[in-house]
């Protein structure tokens, strides 16, 4: 009598590896299954990995675990409307993505040259900030994941600060939707440019205790040193951009490559790798973010008064005093929030450095406010492609560093 | 009145001895050490993890930790925007939980599909959970993730636990 | 330096007839390429001869209503020169087949995908062409215009079910400019009924 009974497996995770073993029965490959909810994998990302022992020889990412459908969603939204979208793209940057957003269907609409000093001002503080922000976590989550907990909470507590800050810019810690087509939502309040140099001075410390605990600790360089190497060639071919391609040598920053905004007028430097590997990545991150206190506090030294928004009634809703005397402000505003600005027949593709590397928008248009197609080039989506070819040969343990250094995030990668 | 209403701490100390009912204590215990699976799947996974940081610090509430592992959780804190995709997964990392178990929904997207009706998204965990305590918000502040977890606090000092458990002998 | 307009007429100059006269809008060069079989020799030429070896992005439109319904469009850069050309090429919907890049960058791999994945378009050789946002086994392709924001139901044993999303009468939406106000109204449209 058996008393034994063949359990029916339900899921599809458990039933592809049941069919895998029985089809591999050369060696003893194990399936392992990371994610998508997993403490390491930085969000929804799932990993089906070929083990043989501890060593990797296959892995397959698998995602799309948030893929939310926002280029369909554009094409049903007027250009202002999608901005709230654009937020939750790298939802670790998000004045970031905004002001690339926005940046992309200005020149669409042909009104690049026509933005005031002051707005683009603005917008350079809001995307080094940014790169701040999104840096500090990406190391923070890096570190944590490699072992050094201290390191996270280090680093989450400067974050603190930026989000006092952007709260104050903005009046949402993160998700700002701060940028509009043609300027910006509202203008730097009372004072905020102190305590935006106060900060400065205190992340500057910051920057050097994570640099105390990480940079020469033996554990960490254990961990990260030698351990995924991009080589140049493979970083160009498999299209990386931001510090994952400047880590393995490639000295390509779309800041200085092809200047947007006013970035021509700063002087900062662009730390590039030599050997491609973990602790490379790492170290240009630190560097990016010296770098990024450079130019905020040019920026501050320098940024003139004036007008933040376009002076045109056909892209920047009017003042409203007008709009509620005047009837041509008042046509104007009813055909901005219904209808939208109106875009030119023509497509643009705007690439611009995301703290995660080129974020680019293509925008196929046939007239009128919405999108006929709006593709958003996604670097986190180009990034992790490129797991398939670095993970064998590696041991499990260095898959962990080797996703904090790539230093994805799922909500752009999906859309 | 014959029924036993008070269900809440209401103790009377005696030298070094409390008396209470049994219902109170164990919803006390279980309360304050909520320990919470995050079931971080977007932006609101960053404020989930700033609460649990040194500012907003959810460990005072007795969620010191945030367990990955679903058979060492109480609260599953699903935040985050639940696409269809990732449903099936969410419902089975539910199943796995031990009871007693509760379901906070953190942000607009947990709550109801939030800004992103669309093809691809599945419209309120709800659907495929039941949730105890909806927070509203896009992202929700920490603080209110706080509140949102006080109240369950607060609903599972209600549990009729004695009841549930202990079935009347006599008739 | 060379500029995108110069590589573009070089290109032009190689391949002829195949591919169209250079436009420019905004400061950016498109080149149309007439016969979309061709697009794995023209890619080579374009990465080998004149350098661009960084492919950023494949992105695909839907021209609903119009045939040739669907268009591929390839931005091409580089590291070394830092100039940009579009490539773009048109696919039937009958035929819906585009020769694969993947053995020129090895990027386009996930991009084809995606194309895939949304739009339907196949791309003959690509080593594993599978969807990579929505799961194995979806019916639709959701970024064609015939596909409603809303979604149609669907079910998938044991992988993943779709239900339609509440639209409340929405969305709404505008439409190009060339009509006068009262018809731009932002209402409910359906693809069929002409955008």
């Amino acid at each position: 009598m058996s008393t034994t009974q063949d359990i029916e497996i339900r899921d599809t995770a458990a039933k592809m590896a049941a069919a895998d073993e029985l089809t591999d029965v050369q060696g003893e490959k194990m399936v392992l299954n990371m994610g998508p909810s997993h403490p390491a994998t930085h969000g929804v990302l799932r990993l089906r990995l070929e083990m043989d022992g501890e060593i990797i020889t296959k892995a397959e990412p698998d995602v799309g675990y948030l893929h939310r459908g926002d280029e369909k969603i554009a094409e049903n939204m007027t250009y202002n409307q999608f901005l709230p979208y654009t937020d939750r793209l790298d939802y670790l940057a998000p004045l970031a993505n905004n002001v690339h957003y926005v940046l992309a269907v200005e020149k669409l609409l042909g009104i690049t040259d026509d933005l005031p000093e002051r707005c683009q001002y603005i917008r350079t503080i809001c995307c080094e900030l940014a790169r701040i922000s999104a840096h500090l976590l990406g190391l923070g989550a890096f570190a944590m994941d490699t072992g050094a907990f201290t390191v996270f909470l280090h680093t989450f507590t400067e974050r603190e600060k930026v989000y006092n800050l952007i709260e104050a810019l903005t009046g949402a810690r993160f998700t700002t939707s701060y940028t509009r087509v043609g300027g910006l939502s509202r203008d730097l309040p009372e004072g905020w440019l102190d305590e935006l140099s106060n900060f400065l001075d205190e992340v500057e410390i910051n920057f050097d205790e994570t640099e105390t605990l990480l940079t020469r600790n033996p554990i960490f360089l254990g961990r990260t040193q030698d351990v995924g190497i991009i080589t140049r060639e493979e970083a160009i071919d498999f299209g990386l951009s931001g510090p994952n391609l400047r880590g393995s040598g490639v000295e390509h920053d779309v800041r200085k490559a092809q200047p947007y905004m006013i970035y021509d007028r700063f002087d900062f430097d662009v730390p590039v790798g030599t050997t491609g590997d973990c602790y490379d990545r790492y170290a240009i991150r630190i560097l990016e973010m010296r770098e990024s206190v450079k130019i905020l506090r040019q920026c501050i030294a320098d940024i003139p008064g004036g007008p933040i928004n376009v002076d045109d009634g056909k892209i920047v809703l009017p003042p409203k005093e007008k709009v509620m005397t005047n009837m041509e402000e008042l046509i104007h505003q009813f055909m901005l929030v219904t209808q939208g600005q109106d875009a030119p027949v023509g497509e643009i593709y705007f690439g611009a450095e995301n703290p995660k590397g080129e974020l680019g928008f293509y925008i196929h248009s046939l007239g009128g406010g919405t999108p006929h197609r709006l593709k958003i080039r996604a670097p986190s989506f180009v990034n992790l492609s490129i797991l398939s070819q670095l993970l064998p040969g590696h041991m499990i343990a260095d898959v962990v560093a080797i996703l904090g250094s790539l230093d994805f995030v799922m909500g752009e990668c999906d859309r | 009145m014959t029924q036993k209403t008070e269900i809440g701490y209401n103790s009377k100390v005696e030298g070094e001895v409390i008396h209470t009912t049994v219902d109170a204590a164990v919803n006390w215990f279980r309360k304050n050490s909520m320990w919470p699976m995050p079931m971080g799947l977007a932006c609101c996974g960053i404020e989930l993890m700033a609460a649990g940081c040194s500012r907003f610090d959810i460990s005072r509430f007795g969620s010191e930790v945030m367990r990955f592992s679903p058979r060492q959780s109480d609260v599953m804190i699903v935040a985050g925007t639940v696409t269809y995709k990732m449903a099936t997964a969410v419902k089975r990392i539910y199943d796995q939980m031990v009871e007693p178990k509760w379901v906070i929904a953190m942000g607009a997207c947990a709550s109801s599909g939030g800004m992103y009706r669309s093809y691809a998204v599945l419209q309120g965990v709800d659907q495929i959970l039941p949730v105890d305590v909806y927070i509203a918000g896009c992202p929700p502040r920490p603080e209110a993730v706080l509140e949102g977890l006080m109240k369950l606090q607060g609903k599972v000092a209600k549990e009729p636990w004695a009841k549930q458990h202990f079935k009347p002998t006599a008739k | 330096m060379t500029s995108a307009a110069e590589f573009a007429q070089q290109l032009k100059d190689e391949f002829g007839e195949l591919i169209s006269e250079p436009t420019e809008f905004r400061g950016e060069i498109t080149v149309n390429i007439a016969d979309a079989s061709r697009i794995t020799e023209v890619c080579e030429f374009a990465k080998h001869e004149l350098d661009f070896d960084y492919l950023i992005d494949i992105s695909t439109l839907d021209h609903y209503g119009e045939d040739p319904r669907f268009s591929v469009v390839y931005e091409l850069s580089s590291i070394s020169h830092r100039q940009h050309l579009r490539l773009k090429t048109q696919v039937t919907e009958e035929h819906g087949e585009v020769p694969t890049i993947t053995g020129v960058w090895r990027t386009a791999d996930w991009h084809e995908r995606e194309a895939y994945d949304m739009m339907g378009i196949k791309f003959v050789g690509h080593p594993n062409l599978t969807r990579i946002l929505m799961w194995e086994g979806y019916p639709h392709f959701p970024l064609r215009k015939d596909f409603p924001l809303e979604g149609k139901p669907t079910e998938v044993p044991d992988v993943a079910f779709t239900k339609t999303a509440p639209m409340e009468g929405g969305p709404f939406v505008t439409i190009a400019s060339s009509e006068n106000s009262t018809v731009r109204e932002p209402r409910r449209r359906n693809p069929e009924d002409g955008k």
